[in-house]
């Protein structure tokens, strides 16, 4: 704040303070402080008269108090333009107070745990760790993959131990530091809408659904031309792509026939937002070391 | 010395003393803001919002989002755990109305840009508890239905840059091609991940 405003905003909020003050004393009925008097300040109306008594005392005190507090709270508090107060106090100080402190409290407690694998994490003695781990993926996680882990439309479940880009504990901490990009391409245009029903049949029927022989014989050859590169020959997936698993009878984008024809038709971009801007490198091996527990039963 | 009665009963004297003490807490307060480079001077590298997500911050505004939904991160830990770096005033330079909110109901979005993929956005916004199974917020289903015309986006920014946001000539001739057809849920999400993207001068992680 240049000097200028400084001295602007000292005056004007030292006036204002000196002028209620300077205001009070002036119209205080000061006349020996009678308890009350009989007297009227003069005016009736319908037999209704205004007694001219004094402000109490303790009402007329506390303006005084008020005064004096507003005086002591910019002495010891920033307030006057650039003059930061005696006791040096600011919101970011207070700020960084607190994160200091919180540092020196859990430092030592991340570092213990960091120091573990996500294996060792699984061990009893380690309960600690992973509930701390299991709070902060009901902070971070739990808006897309629920309070449970268990997922919704779109969003893997975590529980199933079925995974698109795999389960080890490294897997799952790179795809929460990096994040994931799911790319399944809209194959409409490619097939048409038949030939897009006939993948559709083919792909239901590796799990084992009653679908159209005829149509998924026809769809087989599709998906052998077409889809493999990704979900493999045997429909099985690659984690290294994130391509799922397409005989295990578990959907992210749900197992009706109108949902994977739909899915084939439009495609489909799962997004997981990367979290390594986000989350500390203790927090997310944590967070991981809880996932990857998740499915361990 | 002035007597009590002189005040009360010379109103022009009351009005005019009545004047100076509420006007002290504005002039001291509020006044030397216009002034100050903390409050006027935008945030290094810090880029206007784009067409469409002026578009969505307007569909933001009438849909009452800020009544629920604060962007004002306090410096407290236990703020800027939650949400990122606690917000500052040359962040919202540009900002035309100011959307801080005064009540949070749901949390703070001020960094919510980036945190969920897009397609979370959508399914939210259209029915919140599809994936959020206990929360309380309205459905925005018309969203999904109606569409930006565009037709005044361009007036919009030019408003804008009366104001002091540096909107170049080709962004408004662009602006309405830029949001012309889109659905009102493009524009809000596309708004939704620029908050808090708009500059990288601060670190979120924690």
């Amino acid at each position: 704040m240049s000097a200028f405003w400084s001295a602007w905003v000292t005056v004007i909020t030292l006036a204002v303070i000196l002028g209620c003050a300077w205001l009070l004393f002036q119209t205080r009925k000061s006349e020996a402080y009678k308890e009350s008097t009989s007297e009227t300040v003069g005016h009736e109306y319908d037999g209704i008269a205004e007694y001219d008594n004094p402000l109490p005392r303790w009402w007329f005190q506390l303006f005084v108090a008020t005064v004096i507090f507003g005086l002591g709270y910019l002495a010891l508090y920033p307030g006057l333009g650039n003059f930061q107060g005696l006791l040096g106090w600011s919101s970011h100080g207070q700020w960084e107070e607190e994160m200091q402190h919180a540092e020196e409290v859990y430092k030592p407690v991340f570092a213990k745990y960091a120091a573990l694998s996500v294996e060792d994490l699984q061990k009893p003695e380690n309960q600690a760790g992973l509930q701390m781990g299991q709070r902060m993926f009901q902070n971070n996680c739990s808006v897309c993959h629920g309070t449970g882990g268990t997922g919704a439309y779109g969003f893997p479940n975590l529980t199933d131990n079925d995974w698109l880009y795999g389960g080890e504990p490294d897997t799952i901490k790179q795809t929460i530091v990096n994040g994931r990009n799911g790319g399944m391409p809209a194959w409409g245009a490619v097939l048409g809408e038949e030939g897009v029903r006939d993948v559709a049949s083919y792909v239901l029927s590796l799990s084992g659904r009653e679908v159209d022989q005829e149509a998924a014989a026809r769809g087989e050859t599709q998906f052998q031309a077409l889809c493999t590169a990704c979900h493999g020959q045997d429909g099985k997936g690659m984690h290294a792509l994130g391509a799922p698993n397409l005989t295990d009878d578990i959907w992210l984008y749900g197992g009706s026939f109108e949902q994977v024809a739909h899915t084939l038709r439009q495609g489909r971009n799962g997004v997981m937002p990367a979290q390594k801007d986000l989350l500390s490198d203790d927090k997310i091996h944590l967070i991981a070391a809880y996932v990857y527990s998740l499915s361990q039963n | 010395m002035i007597k009590h009665e002189t005040i009360e009963k010379n109103i022009g004297l009351m009005v005019l003393l009545i004047i100076l003490v509420i006007s002290g807490g504005g002039l001291a307060e509020i006044v030397p803001l216009f002034f100050h480079s903390s409050t006027t001077k935008p945030i290094e590298g810090m880029r206007p919002y784009s067409a469409l997500e002026l578009e969505g911050r307007d569909i933001y505004i009438r849909e009452g989002c800020h009544v629920c939904h604060t962007q004002m991160i306090r410096p407290f830990r236990a703020e800027t755990e939650r949400y990122g770096h606690y917000s500052t005033a040359n962040e919202d330079v540009w900002e035309h109305p100011f959307l801080w909110g005064s009540k949070r109901t749901g949390p703070d979005l001020d960094r919510v840009g980036g945190r969920y993929s897009d397609d979370w956005h959508r399914a939210h916004l259209y029915n919140p508890r599809d994936v959020v199974p206990e929360s309380k917020m309205p459905s925005y289903p018309w969203l999904f239905t109606n569409r930006v015309s565009g037709a005044d986006t361009a007036k919009k920014m030019e408003v804008m840059r009366k104001m002091g946001v540096p909107y170049t000539d080709e962004q408004i001739a662009n602006a309405a091609d830029e949001v012309n057809g889109k659905y009102e849920i493009d524009a809000l999400v596309t708004y939704l991940q620029a908050l808090g993207k708009t500059h990288s001068e601060y670190t979120n992680k924690r």
